[in-house]
């Protein structure tokens, strides 16, 4: 099997392999003086004079610090000690049960909250960036008219005043709201302000399945599923749920020798996303061919209707298996599609029910929460602001001037409203254009419910009094109802309800600290305006479906796993620089085309393609080569290229938008554009071919579920070396003496099978080490800071029967052509803490050595910056610390946060922020380690297994990485690595012996097609 | 490249010399402010160890239960002494002779929960808490058993208010005989030396006269003589140049080694000082003394210091600390009258902070006071004897390593060591298992 991180590789070009081999781009700074033989000179005159200053000063005198105690200390916080309170993270698009780490009164780190029944301690990488929105500077910090500050009650008053005058509509515009409470502060103020209509709409709309289902959105249960076919829903990336559905996904997808079945998993897509990539099955097809397939796919099941087939040749026998499998899985399958439309989603429901799905795997009596929006109520509005019905309009935590596609209509519409108020945290694209802004809390500084799904409850706490001089958005709406209530109590009045009288107040303080509790629901999901569609008036639809002209190329319109379409986390840095989980680009939306496309019309990864859509501005964006995308199509990423934002997110990107389709029958995420390619070019900073490890066959291993059943013992290839005495495990060779470890001996084990590759541990790794934000250039030089990366490796599906068919030399021939439709595996990377590690012996100042719990240590006041470390790195996952990313003024857009005073409250107090110049590297999180022992001590026991546990380890929402202590013979890594010797356990580069403290485990696919085995027959 | 490192030896000689320059400057502010200059010989353990000796002994005498009053003390320290001392008014009564005046039945609910006490109508309650300007005694989550050992302890210290002052001072003796004891068996050793030294020095000094008179003699008898020639006379009388002994290259040449190597070696250790604030001792915004609170009136650090125990931090108390006693004594004092202003204008006392480790360092006092069961002293010097505090140890890295290298650890009773001990004892039983053996010198115990 060959494995390639790009294109650029995969086709060996010579820019790409000049610079391969280079841990270190070399990188060419500006310099800014005109003269450039005199400047070295003066630079260093001025350096010297700068350099004797100093030392002079700094012998002078020590600076006095000052220790400032409180004035009244609160009990429970003691200055030093972290406090965990439950919360909720939940803004719009998916639901996450907290813990939020305090220190010192301010909220540092977000972690799952175990308790949780829906997302069982996974968090989803948005919300592990979320805490920095809290302290992002770019928040309106006032209450302000028409953008000047004003104080409170004077807004209130005029406010109050205006909206008693408004004879019109008052209409209140929010994405989905999942609190019942807040539900009904609205419905206070509806019932003061009697023409109010609450109008929810999605950026990331579900209102096709809400009508399928007539108005109840179905929840899922992956974890029952024996057969899974999405049709372009990317369940474990971004649809509906997405941490809830990837932990029942791998649970049904991880093997061990004694339960050696797995969850089959077919996936229908355009774009490659982050489910297809872990499909067993998938096949890229239109966004104007999804409906086809669903026909397909309910003929071939259902049977009976028009035996219409699917006209693709390669797709078409998928389908068959497909529908084959679900057959035969009857009560334990699942289909599910991302359309927007109705009528796929009507076929769904059809197949759904058929199968007997329904009470199993898919749940309508609980049904989910999380999408309310209506599109088509949102376009009704929109007209009628235009049409002046509209008295009032007030947004919440809305921005449909940027993420709606009827944006400049929006636009107009607010001026003709005679009063507009947001809700909004800042000035953005909406809340710019309103009278009034009043923004709401940030919800760590807010009280809330939530109910996610009905039944299931849940709260959030203010971790920290309010930054600004912001109020709750439903204190403001009880308050200009007349209602001086505080939203807290009036919150735990609508909760005396839930949790039964008897006993409330324990009742309530479990439920505080819980974070979560059972309850009846509290509202019940509203009908919709149109009703269901049957299977066959669908199949109707669908087949009459007018198809794109011929000369047009279809763009299908996603939403990041980083990034939500709404547009939200566009200000957050940690979120721009997370690489796509396929892609690998940051900062910044590009169009992702199939390679064939490329070659034919020409364009090179970067070039700036003009992408226009009729009775639309044009909007331009570089080109990057996406094996896997459709034939005959592009993407973009949606919630890119703000203009009010903030400063790190502003300009970043382009807003497709303004190409999303408002139909009769919702929001459509697909059109027919033109291409067309302009003289400029943007680079794409992408991570992909970064610390690239050019010989794969001894990093990564897989192999198929039919092998695995077979033998587990010979799915894994073990490297071994010659030696006198025959072949042996390389590690029986070896040149250093073992360490003895007597107290601890730390390890990781990371599960391939289960591994989505989310990026959530990325930036849980990032939020916990302080890890600096390097921007967009800094990417482009190979300088990103993350600790961890995972890897993204494509390989080619040839297979070994094609030997004998097509014989030996067209068959690499073939393999070295990027397949349209590759095969996808991911693997996270970060400091293997070798037992020998190369990087120790090269150190010539000792800054990185070895501990005696098997810790490869990097000291940074002992580095002097020489860089040999990583240079020897055989991983390539040392990172440099080219500039003072905290002071040096290049980074202030993109680091803000370690600039400020308030943005410092983020960071964490026990990692140290590293200067320039000095190496860093995952350190297994060993502040962690050591206040977990601690701990221990101070208890007079041992730690217990599950007790210390790395970030990303605790943050990983499939369960995949587990840490431990491997001294420790009952721990669940000594289990697991016991279990898993010989089988699917296996060390990257082993035949190196460095002898890794991090081990993989082979990943197994439930593909019926035979890969390449290992590499010796290549 | 060889000539530009040339060409900058003078920048560097320049920034050499602007380095000693400061540093002697630093050195010198920094003297004054510690003219009170630490001893290096380790102090106080002794001190604080001598003073609980002292009143461990007591109720020896008084055949008390020495378990009971010993533990006792330390509940008596950690709980009532902010209030209370067992010969004198302070908030409270003072509590001499409590077991006579009530008994133990009414003590134990009066700690527990005295406002109950004084609800109920209890006459003596009653009488008490209007006594004391109604002034309510906080409750104690307290065993019976706890209450019951502090008044065996209240018991042992009593017996009039004459011995009680001959108590204190008897302990205040005792840490100060602590002291003088350690210091005398600090220097036993080197007087003997000493007096070794001005003896030879003295046996010396007579043998030079011995031989300058015995030279002056053997001269004047060569003089006597009369066969000498013009050479001998020359040499006989041949006074010592000390134009030539100038000039000699040699002598200059070593001279100017000397200075040399004195200048490096100086400037090497200027350099080294460079951030070093050993002795620093600022003045803070409030003349707060530890001698008293600490020294003379015995209160518990943790008391006011409560994280010490529990987190990295000890942390600086919060004012609602100093409330719970100054909100009844010495309310005219205008240094706490500071204290009343802070609270009132809500603007928290700027302390200056004495003790500052580089962030790169990660130090947690809960490692070393509530692990290894370190004293306070050990780190901070004689902090009970300090009226304005100042830096005791020199907080440098091999300060912190020497003591992880020669400390062995507190493992007593501890499970989390016990394999551990084992291991040690079955390989290298001869070796005591320090810090550092367990590997607490390792960079990343400190360094994250």
């Amino acid at each position: 099997m060959k494995y390639w991180k790009g294109i650029e590789e995969l086709e060996s070009t010579p820019e790409f392999m000049s610079t391969a081999f280079a841990e270190f781009l070399p990188v060419k700074e500006s310099h800014e003086s005109k003269d450039a033989t005199s400047a070295p000179r003066r630079d260093f005159l001025k350096l010297m004079g700068f350099g004797v200053g100093a030392v002079a000063l700094a012998s002078c005198e020590t600076p006095v610090h000052k220790a400032i105690p409180y004035l009244n200390k609160p009990e429970e916080v003691d200055p030093t000690i972290s406090n965990f309170y439950a919360s909720t993270y939940f803004t719009g698009s998916d639901y996450n049960a907290v813990l939020v780490k305090n220190r010192d009164g301010r909220p540092i780190k977000l972690e799952g909250n175990p308790e949780s029944p829906i997302t069982r301690g996974g968090l989803s990488a948005r919300a592990q960036a979320a805490v920095l929105d809290l302290y992002d500077s770019g928040r309106l910090q006032h209450f302000a008219v028409k953008g000047l500050r004003t104080e409170t009650e004077e807004v209130d008053r005029q406010i109050q005043a205006k909206l008693a005058a408004t004879t019109g509509k008052i209409a209140i515009v929010s994405p989905t709201i999942i609190s019942p409470s807040t539900k009904k502060a609205i419905a206070a103020f509806a019932a003061r302000y009697r023409t109010t209509e609450h109008v929810m709409y999605d950026a990331q709309s579900a209102s096709g399945l809400l009508q399928a289902n007539n108005g109840v959105l179905p929840s899922y249960d992956f974890s029952r599923a024996n057969v899974i076919v999405s049709i372009g829903a990317d369940f474990l990336g971004t649809w509906i749920s997405p941490v809830e559905f990837a932990k029942q996904y791998s649970k049904n997808r991880k093997v061990s020798s004694d339960n050696r079945s797995m969850s089959r998993h077919f996936q229908f897509e355009t774009a490659m996303s982050l489910t297809g990539s872990n499909a067993d099955v998938r096949e890229s097809v239109k966004p104007s061919e999804w409906g086809a397939v669903a026909v397909a796919l309910y003929n071939a099941v259902v049977g009976g209707g028009s035996n219409s087939t699917f006209s693709n040749s390669r797709v078409a026998p998928q389908i068959a298996k497909a529908a084959a499998e679900l057959k035969a899985n009857r009560g334990a399958s699942l289909v599910v599609s991302g359309s927007n439309d109705p009528a796929v989603q009507a076929l769904v429901t059809a197949l759904n029910q058929s199968l007997g799905n329904v009470g199993t795997t898919v749940d309508l009596t609980n049904a989910s929460n999380v999408r309310q929006g209506d599109d088509a109520r949102m376009v009704a509005l929109v007209k009628e602001m235009n049409a002046g019905t509209v008295g009032a309009v007030i947004f919440y935590n809305a921005n449909p001037v940027y993420n709606h596609p009827l944006s400049a209509q929006v636009k107009s519409g607010i001026a003709k409203v005679p009063l507009s108020i947001s809700f909004n945290d800042r000035l953005d694209e909406t809340g710019s254009l309103c009278d009034y802004a009043t923004p709401d809390n940030h919800w760590l500084e807010s009280w809330n419910d939530f109910e996610p799904k009905r039944g299931f409850l849940s709260l959030s706490q203010p971790a920290i009094t309010p930054i600004f001089a912001t109020r709750q958005a439903q204190e403001s709406l009880l308050r200009w109802a007349g209602n001086n209530e505080t939203y807290y109590s009036f919150l735990r009045n609508n909760w005396r309800g839930v949790l039964g009288g008897n006993n409330f107040n324990a009742a309530w303080d479990k439920a505080v600290h819980d974070g979560v509790a059972t309850g009846s629901g509290l509202f019940a999901a509203p009908a919709m305006d149109t009703p269901a569609l049957s299977a066959s008036e669908a199949i109707a639809r669908i087949s009459g479906a007018p198809k794109p002209a011929a000369n047009l190329v279809e763009v299908f319109l996603y939403e990041k796993v980083g990034l939500p379409a709404s547009g939200s986390g566009a200000n957050n840095p940690f979120l721009q620089e997370l690489p796509d989980p396929v892609s690998k680009a940051t900062w910044g939306n590009y169009l992702a085309v199939p390679r064939a496309m490329a070659v034919t019309n020409k364009w090179e990864q970067g070039d700036v393609i003009k992408v226009t859509a009729p009775n639309v501005a044009p909007i331009e964006l570089p080109v990057l080569v996406q094996p896997g995308q459709a034939v005959g199509t592009v993407s973009i990423a949606l919630g890119y290229g703000r203009v009010a934002s903030g400063k790190a997110g502003d300009g970043v990107g382009a807003n497709a938008a303004s190409l999303l389709m408002a139909t009769p029958n919702g929001i459509m995420y697909a059109t027919a554009v033109t291409l067309e390619k302009t003289s400029a070019t943007s680079p794409i900073a992408q991570t992909q071919t970064h610390h690239t490890i050019m010989d794969r066959r001894s990093v990564v291993q897989e192999s198929t579920l039919a092998k695995y059943k077979e033998n587990p013992k010979e799915v894994t290839e073990y490297e071994k070396v010659a030696t006198p005495d025959g072949l042996e495990k390389p590690n029986k060779v070896s040149l250093w003496q073992d360490y003895q470890y007597n107290n601890h001996h730390w390890g990781m084990a990371i599960d391939l099978n289960s591994c989505i590759g989310c990026g959530s541990c990325v930036l849980g790794c990032q939020t916990e080490n302080n890890i600096a934000v390097v921007g967009k250039q800094q990417v482009i030089n190979r300088r990103e800071m993350h600790w961890m990366r995972i890897d993204r490796y494509y390989s080619s599906d040839h297979h070994k029967s094609e030997f004998d068919t097509k014989g030996k030399l067209s068959t690499y021939a073939a393999m070295e052509d990027p397949s349209d439709n590759p095969q996808v595996i991911f693997q996270p990377m970060m400091c293997q803490q070798c037992n020998h590690a190369p990087c120790e012996t090269v150190c010539p100042v000792l800054a990185t050595t070895h501990s005696s719990e098997g810790l490869n240590q990097m000291t940074y006041n002992r580095c002097v910056g020489t860089r040999y470390c990583a240079n020897n790195c055989p991983y390539k996952v040392r990172r440099f610390n080219w500039f003072s990313y905290y002071s040096n003024e290049k980074f202030e857009t993109v680091n803000g946060h370690m600039f400020t005073d308030l943005g410092r409250m983020v960071l964490n107090p026990d990692v140290t922020v590293r200067a320039r110049g000095v190496m860093e590297k995952c350190s297994f999180c060993i502040q962690r380690i050591q206040l977990g022992k601690l701990e221990a001590k101070k208890q007079k026991r041992r730690p217990k297994d599950g007790e210390i546990v790395s970030a990303c380890a605790q943050s990983c929402p499939t369960d995949a990485i587990v840490f431990g202590d491997m001294r420790d013979t009952t721990s669940r890594i000594s289990q697991l690595l016991r279990r898993e010797d010989g089988e699917r356990a296996f060390h990257s580069l082993d035949s190196i012996n460095v002898q890794p403290n991090v081990t993989y485990l082979t990943k197994i696919r439930n593909s019926a097609s035979e890969m390449f085995g290992p590499e010796e027959e290549a | 490249m060889n000539s530009n490192r040339l060409r900058s030896l003078p920048h560097l000689l320049l920034a050499l010399l602007l380095t000693f320059a400061g540093a002697q400057q630093a050195t010198a502010q920094d003297a004054s402010a510690s003219t009170a200059t630490v001893s290096k010989a380790g102090v106080t353990p002794g001190a604080t160890d001598g003073a609980t000796a002292s009143t461990a002994a007591a109720p020896a005498a008084g055949g008390a239960d020495a378990a009971a009053v010993s533990a006792g003390d330390a509940l008596f320290k950690a709980n009532c002494t902010q209030c209370h001392a067992v010969n004198e008014q302070v908030v409270g009564p003072a509590l001499s002779g409590i077991s006579k005046r009530r008994p133990i039945t009414w003590i134990i609910p009066w700690i527990k929960n005295s406002a109950k006490v004084v609800a109920s109508g209890d006459e003596y309650a009653v009488a008490l808490y209007n006594k004391y300007q109604k002034q309510q005694m906080p409750s104690f989550g307290l065993s019976d058993k706890e209450i019951t050992s502090i008044v065996a302890y209240i018991t042992s210290q009593e017996g009039g208010a004459a011995a009680a002052a001959g108590g204190a001072t008897v302990q205040n003796a005792g840490a100060v005989d602590g002291a003088a004891a350690a210091g005398a068996a600090d220097t036993g050793a080197g007087k003997y030396v000493d007096i070794l030294l001005i003896a030879l020095v003295v046996v010396l000094i007579v043998m030079v006269v011995t031989l300058i008179i015995i030279g002056n003699l053997m001269k004047d008898v060569l003089r006597g003589r009369k066969d000498l020639d013009g050479r001998d006379t020359e040499i006989l009388e041949q006074r010592f140049d000390w134009g030539k002994f100038y000039r000699s290259p040699v002598l200059r040449g070593i001279v100017g080694v000397v200075f040399a190597v004195v200048l490096l070696y100086e400037g090497v250790q200027s350099v080294m000082a460079v951030g070093l604030t050993q002795g620093y001792q600022p003045t803070q915004p409030i003349a707060f003394s530890h001698k008293l609170h600490a020294g003379e009136n015995q209160i518990n650090c943790a008391y006011c210091h409560t994280s010490v125990y529990k987190g990295k931090s000890a942390n600086i108390p919060s004012a609602n600390i100093c409330m719970n006693c100054h909100s009844q004594i010495k309310t005219e004092s205008p240094e706490i009258k500071k204290i009343y202003r802070a609270i009132e204008r809500k603007q928290p006392v700027q302390w200056v902070r004495i003790h500052n480790l580089p962030d790169l360092a990660y130090f947690n006092h809960s490692q070393h006071t509530q692990v290894a069961g370190l004293q306070c002293q050990t780190c901070h010097g004689p902090i009970q004897n300090m009226e304005v505090v100042y830096q005791y140890s020199a907080l440098t890295m091999g300060w912190c390593i020497n003591c992880h290298r020669e400390s062995p650890l507190n493992t007593k009773g501890n499970a989390y060591y016990d394999n551990l001990v084992k291991l040690h004892d079955t390989k290298n039983a001869a070796a005591p298992f320090t810090v550092s053996s367990n590997g607490g010198t390792e960079c990343s115990k400190c360094h994250y």
